[in-house]
């Protein structure tokens, strides 16, 4: 093994005449030199037989980072992409972060990934340079072979590899990159690496993952958050087909304002049996009598009450002051104040939440989907009394996730669970369960005034901003940047804001924060440029300016603004009675993302007929069929949450339980959805969120168009409007 | 209580309660997990199987009335996953998460063998009971016209 000290590559032969090639952390150091070839904790594996395998450290929850990432590895590597085999990576400290979120992996990736497919492609030259007696320089490689042109000799990447594994491994600041123009597999659509699996039905899921000797666990919580199990029926429940265990898990939350992580094992009953069927026809017949808790006392129409209260009063604080609001609404040509609110809505990924463990000699082994598996085995060591290293973390492909696997409840249940259990078992919530027991987009109320000059300028702009949290803290996800647009853009502006307590779980839902800041800011900013008798995206191109600002590069958003103006035909096509167009932008997770949407309203029947995406994600698309898809699931996914997206809680419960009272988009109800990147100097950055927001008030800002009626309130259905 | 159940052209004989979803009996007993859980209600379609070639909700579909009847799961759609469907859904890099691909895949072929060429109509109208979270339902629509011959539309 050699460890180059300038650098943090290591590299390392294996038996059989292969080499590894991964991060140099004391872990892979202190490996014996004679691992087998099949030890995944590396990126790179090149067998002697030419075959290599590349490994994905992120868990995969659809954004296709398992084909993403790879393919940077690859690049550099060159290697020809179709007999590249790729490995979803356990848990493991040699791989570095391996979570997915904050669309962080193209920007987190786009250097050490190809770092290492470079280094290991230097190193093979080397090898190669070495063995023939000429000079580095004077060969190359493709396609898992190096050439040495001046007298036509090549040998395979599998021929070299036991040789290349002694080379010293370059140093960072020695590695060139290819140039973008002679990329042949970064910027190529490229299919799914787990797709043949997905579409011949392999067992690839969480949810599929099996071993012998396995049970199956469903556990049933308290309706009410936190709530404690008084007694149950646990010997009527044993007697039942199939049951193994059934028993009380006691549990230990956090009780009070939950702000943030995790609360806790939450309370419940655990009924394992042979097979999950016979699990939950025994807990049809469970009877459990609750001490529901404090959290009893909260509901919806509590939180509007209370919103309005607080909207009444000196907010509790500022966040963000220029200039003189008061003074600035005084001066101004014209006001306009408006209330606008979002509800609760759920993640409600397709596959529900499921995890499997096994607990045997004081070691747990844990089957996980998570996108925060470091954070899952913290929490489970902590709430089992477990030492982290002795639990072993391994990552399934996930069927989505949205932000829900950000959260590890299901967990920390299963491992309690497989703790008395001693013996493998699979823990799946229901449907219900998982959009009962969810970490909730919070809602929010915000309460706004601004006013326009005798020129149509936006001079003053106010909000008092009423969401969730305790003193100075809102609740997860539930809070505002003093940067959020226009912040900066208005010369007298003013964000106020004041929390009330909530009792339940909120957490993040793809683009968080950005999926409902985003529809308030661009429908109030829309109020404002039809209170100055000017065209809305004509007032926002206005309202950016030219400057950029600290934080905010208005030369990207005003290069995708100025596309989608002109690709939807802005301002340029007559449009029927009833059909308008309806713009929007946001920047959000490193992402600047302007889109138009083209609706036809009739009699509150609304059809989405098209929609245009614009957007800035730096120099490079790494994948264009990847890039699409996330960009058409952002705005499907908006579309969603728009019309009849809603939690609503009564007494402390969730009303809704399943896809019939908290809806998906349907293909039926699926716009065009044109997509179109604005390339620029700027490093890549991600995809999984920030095509999302601008869509939601890109519609409802159509819809005024369309109609004259102004949406300030979420879901649409709540205003009376249906897909047409 | 026995039920015999032809599965992907296999018989098999299930020890399970009647009323038992052919869901759970296809995933938990028989390991054939490509079938999907997705909402128990008929909502979602992630468990679409073929009975008597009939796209049904395996999660409503008690095995008492799959008894006797041909019963194909994404499994047994293709011998070697090479349905047009499944090479138009490659082809055209359908899936996200793939969760509900089985799903989808398998409406689409119930469709096909009623509608060799569909409308768009008739592919919405056929797949409107199939939930995708991902949001994968322009290239759902353009993979079955492809894998009906009617090319890139």
């Amino acid at each position: 093994m050699t460890v180059s000290r300038r650098s943090f590559l290591s590299v390392s032969a294996v038996t059989g005449g292969g080499m590894l090639l991964g991060f140099g952390t004391k872990a892979l150091a202190q490996q014996p030199p004679n691992q087998a070839p099949l030890d995944p904790n590396t990126f790179i594996r090149i067998a002697a037989d030419g075959t290599v395998t590349l490994v994905s450290r992120n868990p995969e929850i659809g954004q296709g980072i398992k084909t993403m990432l790879p393919m940077l590895i690859a690049e550099e590597l060159e290697v020809d992409w179709r007999s590249v085999k790729v490995e979803q990576a356990d848990l493991g400290a040699q791989y570095g972060a391996q979570t997915t979120g904050g669309s962080r992996a193209a920007s987190n990736n786009w250097v050490p990934m190809r770092q290492m497919g470079a280094a290991g492609r230097m190193m093979l030259i080397a090898a190669a340079a070495r063995k023939w007696g000429v000079p580095e320089s004077e060969c190359f490689a493709s396609k898992g072979r190096v050439y040495h042109r001046a007298t036509d000799r090549s040998l395979g990447y599998g021929e070299l590899a036991a040789a290349a594994a002694t080379m010293p491994v370059p140093d960072l600041s020695a590695i060139k990159f290819k140039e973008a123009a002679s990329f042949k597999i970064i910027g190529q659509s490229t299919i799914g690496v787990d797709v043949p699996d997905i579409t011949s039905g392999k067992p690839i899921f969480g949810i599929d993952f099996t071993t012998p000797g396995m049970l199956f666990a469903s556990y049933q919580k308290c309706p009410v958050f936190g709530g404690r199990v008084v007694s149950a029926n646990l010997d009527d429940i044993k007697k039942m087909p199939g049951v193994k265990h059934a028993f009380v898990v006691e549990g230990q939350v956090k009780m009070g304002p939950v702000l943030d992580g995790e609360p806790g094992l939450e309370p419940g009953v655990a009924i394992v049996a042979d097979t999950w069927w016979d699990a939950q026809t025994a807990r049809k017949k469970l009877v459990v009598k609750w001490d529901n808790g404090p959290a009893a006392s909260q509901s919806t129409a509590e939180f509007a009450r209370r919103a309005d209260e607080l909207s009444k009063q000196k907010p509790q604080r500022t966040l963000k002051n220029d200039g003189n609001v008061d003074d600035g609404l005084k001066a101004a040509a014209k006001t306009v104040e408006a209330a606008y609110s979002y509800p609760f809505i759920s993640h409600a990924p397709l596959e529900p939440r499921n995890c499997s463990a096994h607990y045997q000699d004081g070691k747990l082994e844990i089957w996980t989907t998570s996108q925060l598996p470091a954070r899952g085995r913290q929490f489970v060591a902590k709430t089992l009394g477990m030492k982290e290293d002795d639990i072993t973390i391994h990552l399934l492909r996930a069927g989505g996730s949205f932000g829900r696997g950000l959260n590890n409840d299901y967990m920390v249940e299963v491992a309690a669970i497989a703790k008395v259990v001693g013996v493998p078992v699979k823990l799946l919530w229901t449907r219900e369960d998982d959009m009962q027991h969810d970490y909730y987009r919070p809602g929010g109320f915000h309460y706004l005034k601004g006013g326009v000059d005798t020129q149509g300028k936006l001079i003053a702009w106010q909000n008092h901003f009423v969401s969730y949290g305790d003193g100075e803290h809102f609740s997860s996800s539930a809070g505002i940047g003093p940067g959020e647009f226009p912040s900066g853009f208005v010369s007298n502006f003013a964000m106020y804001s004041s929390v009330m307590p909530l009792e339940i779980k909120t957490g993040a839902l793809r683009a968080p924060g950005a999926n409902s800041q985003c529809f308030v800011m661009q429908s109030f900013i829309d109020e404002m440029a039809h209170a100055a008798g000017q065209d809305p995206l004509v007032f926002r191109q206005t309202l950016l300016g030219e400057e950029t600002k600290p934080g905010y590069n208005v030369k990207r958003m005003r290069g995708v603004l100025d596309l989608v103006a002109e690709k939807s035909g802005w301002g340029k096509r007559t449009l029927p009675a009833g059909t308008a167009l309806g713009v929007a932008f946001h920047y959000s997770f490193q992402g600047y993302f302007a889109h138009v949407a083209e609706v036809t309203v009739a009699a509150n029947k609304l059809k989405v007929n098209r929609v245009w995406v614009c957007g800035d994600v730096g120099s490079q698309i790494i994948n264009p069929s990847g890039a699409e898809a996330q960009v058409q699931g952002g705005v499907i996914d908006g579309l969603s949450e728009m019309m009849t997206q809603e939690i609503t809680l009564e007494g402390g419960a969730v009303v809704q339980g399943n896809y019939d009272k908290h809806q998906l988009l349907r293909i039926r109800q699926t716009p065009q959805i044109e997509v179109h990147f604005v390339k620029t100097d700027n490093a890549p950055t991600g995809l999984g969120e920030p095509a999302l927001p601008p869509v939601i008030p890109a519609v409802t800002n159509a819809i005024f168009a369309a109609t004259g009626k102004r949406i300030r309130s979420l879901p649409l259905s709540k205003s009376g409007y249906s897909w047409a | 209580m026995a039920t015999q159940l032809t599965i992907n052209g296999r018989s098999t004989t299930v020890d399970a309660p009647p009323d038992t979803p052919l869901l759970w009996v296809l995933r938990d007993v028989l390991n054939l997990h490509g079938t999907k859980y997705g909402c128990g209600i008929g909502q979602c379609g992630a468990c679409t199987v073929h009975l008597a070639g009939q796209a049904v909700r395996s999660c409503l579909t008690p095995i008492s009335a799959a008894a006797n009847q041909k019963i194909t799961t994404i499994e047994g759609l293709s011998p070697n996953g090479q349905h047009p469907l499944q090479v138009a859904w490659q082809q055209i890099d359908v899936p996200q998460c793939g969760y509900c691909q089985a799903g989808q895949i398998m409406s689409a072929a119930a469709l096909l063998a009623k509608h060799p060429k569909p409308t768009d109509d008739q592919i919405d109208s056929a797949m409107n009971g199939n939930l995708c979270r991902c949001g994968t339902y322009l290239r759902v629509r353009q993979a079955i016209h492809q894998a009906a011959g009617q090319g890139k539309v």
